[in-house]
């Protein structure tokens, strides 16, 4: 490996001597291709006309008087897909191409990384499998009945907790086994070097974009900046844009479940201790002789035991803030924003807005925050229909 | 020279490894079938702690994981098991951990541990040699002898640091996969071997999907000092959970005729 992919002490990869080759394959595609012109230009002309860039920066006014100052909203959940995982979908996809891999495999949660890479396999008419814990497709069957759509196999993992890391634990087993033909595309910031550093390139655009239309739709840097986090890569997409903006606040929002003081959650970062899973060295919830626990979260996409280590990084170094909130304030904001400006919020990304309703009365009418809206709710109708029945 | 150079330069024949999940299905069956593997004539033991997300593992060991962690098993009582191991019978001990439970015991403290326990080697699965230096100083420390993976695609330059690194023995991994039994011995072992040994004179013991005698009969005639041999074990207490007399009966005849192949 060229690099050794670490944020501070986090990161890292730690895998088996088998995976050893492939990532280092990956790390010199990566370098190879990231600057070309032919690749850049070919991901920019489908960024914009397949994926939708640059999405737009919305001033939500209703839901800006209900908190007491503006909200400015990212509107990731307006590209294909339903979600910010086309961009490093398209990214990793079109850079397995250059490299002249025939196969795709990737992880997925609540399904939207899942569809992204499903939709990239059948662009490129790329064979495509998608890993998916047993829990995760029966509460998120629409997005399998997409990707399945699109020609892609899902394969249900029993094996765990039936969730997304074991669906990851699977990939990588698969993986091994099939390294030659198959580029791992993975869907998050965290895993074994390279891929933290190329999630996060692939998911700059957002935060690049969004400084430019703060300057430009206001004329000055936002206050606040927030997103939800997972595995953390919507939001080290929009804070990468802000990084060296000292005065803007990097606020992420972990899923605190039933609450922090019952075991299930997935709030990581506010909660968990540093470990070593999947390839990095990170902040992880586990019990105290390193077993990985079990986490429980309304929302798919954020249901993860680690974190990707920049995140780890930010926190220790105290340029983000991490907080959680708890399934029935996400359901309360993910009713309360919808009403208010006809966008359906996927769950998500209702943690980040359910943390600024939090902040209501405590700043001032002015101040402004950008929230990354990373997916739209479609896909989460059902399972709020579940916890919230309509009269 | 180091306990396993000693053991393979004194047998004639290739060193016979089997491998349990220490704990699985629980820790009296489990130490019982340790036993049994000595009694019938194991050289050597590799012994793994149960992990909850065991990246290198197929599903049979990841079901022997499951179990072993349901019936309590944790890193402090698989040290102190290993004692009891080495108590009986004093062969050489080669652990198998994936690292985030030595990271949270102490790395220092770990081996230092398990060396007291009687322990050979730490093989950490999910630690290449790029970031050996995070565990060698405790290893050196505690004087325990080192283990590392090759596997098809590790190149000759890796090899040649891998060898270098090493004073117990080469993991040899005869495919690209996991551990799990397999009908077919692959057919990168005797390539795999022949490349190594161009590189080393260091032991090789070659391990993953060795899971008759005739396989492990030809890993043996490819040059390997010795036959790791895991999954179609640990199968046996899988397929006679509710009988640990019948884990034990076809544990022993199985490593029997291991051991007259290789003989």
């Amino acid at each position: 490996m060229k690099l050794r992919g670490r944020y501070g002490r986090f990161g890292g990869f730690y895998v088996p001597e088998v995976l050893i080759p492939a990532l280092e394959d990956i790390e010199a595609g990566f370098e190879r291709f990231r600057g070309d012109p032919k690749f850049t230009a070919e991901l920019d002309d489908l960024s914009r006309h397949y994926a939708g860039r640059p999405t737009p920066l919305y001033h939500a006014k209703r839901f800006s008087e209900h908190v007491g100052f503006q909200v400015y909203i990212k509107r990731e959940d307006l590209l294909h897909g339903g979600a910010h995982k086309v961009n490093n979908a398209l990214g990793q996809g079109l850079l397995a191409k250059y490299m002249g891999k025939k196969k795709l495999i990737a992880e997925t949660g609540a399904g939207q990384h899942g569809l992204a890479t499903a939709m990239i396999g059948a662009l490129f008419g790329m064979e495509t499998k998608i890993f998916m814990g047993s829990v995760d497709v029966a509460r998120q069957n629409v997005n399998v009945h997409k990707m399945k759509l699109c020609g892609a196999e899902v394969v249900s993992v029993s094996g765990g907790t039936c969730t997304l890391k074991d669906a990851i634990n699977d990939a990588l087993r698969y993986w091994t086994s099939h390294v030659d033909d198959t580029f791992y595309l993975f869907g998050t910031a965290g895993g074994p070097h390279p891929f933290p550093m190329i999630v996060r390139h692939f998911q700059s655009p957002i935060g690049t974009e969004a400084r430019a239309q703060c300057i430009m739709q206001f004329g000055r840097l936002p206050d606040i900046v927030t997103a939800c986090v997972g595995g953390g890569s919507n939001a080290i997409g929009i804070f990468s844009g802000f990084l060296d903006d000292a005065a803007v606040k990097l606020v992420g929002v972990e899923g605190g479940g039933k609450g922090l003081n019952t075991r299930e959650h997935c709030a990581t970062l506010t909660t968990g201790s540093v470990g070593v899973l999947h390839g990095a060295q990170t902040y992880v919830l586990q019990d105290e002789t390193g077993q990985i626990r079990k986490t429980e979260c309304i929302s798919a996409g954020l249901d993860y035991p680690g974190v990707g280590p920049e995140h780890a990084y930010l926190k220790d170094s105290g340029r983000a803030a991490y907080y959680a909130v708890t399934d029935e304030q996400v359901l309360d904001v993910f009713e309360r924003f919808t009403r208010s400006e006809g966008i359906i919020p996927a769950l998500e990304s209702s943690h980040a807005l359910a943390w600024l309703v939090q902040q209501k009365g405590k700043l001032p009418k002015e101040t402004v925050a950008v929230v990354n809206l990373s997916g739209r709710g479609d896909k989460d109708v059902s399972i709020v229909e579940q916890h919230r029945p309509m009269r | 020279m180091g306990k396993y150079q000693n053991l393979f330069k004194n047998l004639k024949r290739a060193a016979l490894i089997p491998f349990f999940v220490i704990g699985d299905p629980d820790e009296q069956t489990s130490f019982d079938l340790v036993k049994t593997a000595i009694n019938a004539g194991a050289d050597v033991l590799e012994l793994g702690i149960p992990f909850s997300d065991p990246v290198a593992d197929g599903p049979t060991i990841q079901k022997a994981d499951i179990r072993a962690m349901q019936a309590g098993m944790t890193p402090a009582k698989a040290i102190d098991f290993v004692r009891r191991v080495t108590d009986y019978k004093p062969l050489p001990v080669g652990l198998l951990v994936y690292y985030n439970l030595i990271f949270q015991y102490g790395v220092e403290k770990f081996f230092a541990d398990f060396k007291a326990a009687g322990g050979t080697s730490v093989l950490v699965a999910d630690l290449s040699i790029d970031d050996a230096g995070e565990i060698a100083p405790a290893a050196a420390a505690a004087r325990l002898e080192t283990v590392f993976m090759v596997t098809p695609n590790t190149t000759d330059q890796r090899i040649q640091k891998i060898a270098a690194a090493t004073s117990g023995f080469i993991y040899t991994v005869s495919l690209m996969g996991t551990t799990g039994q397999r009908t077919e011995l692959s057919d990168q072992v005797k390539p795999l071997v022949a490349r190594i040994k161009k590189h080393t004179d260091k032991p090789i013991c070659v391990g993953f999907g060795i899971s008759t005698p005739e396989h492990a009969k030809q890993v043996a005639l490819a040059g390997a000092d010795g036959v790791i041999i895991g999954s179609r074990i640990v199968k046996f207490i899988e397929d006679n959970l509710n009988s640990p007399s019948a884990m034990k009966t076809q544990t022993k005849a199985f490593l029997e005729s291991v051991l007259n192949a290789l003989s």
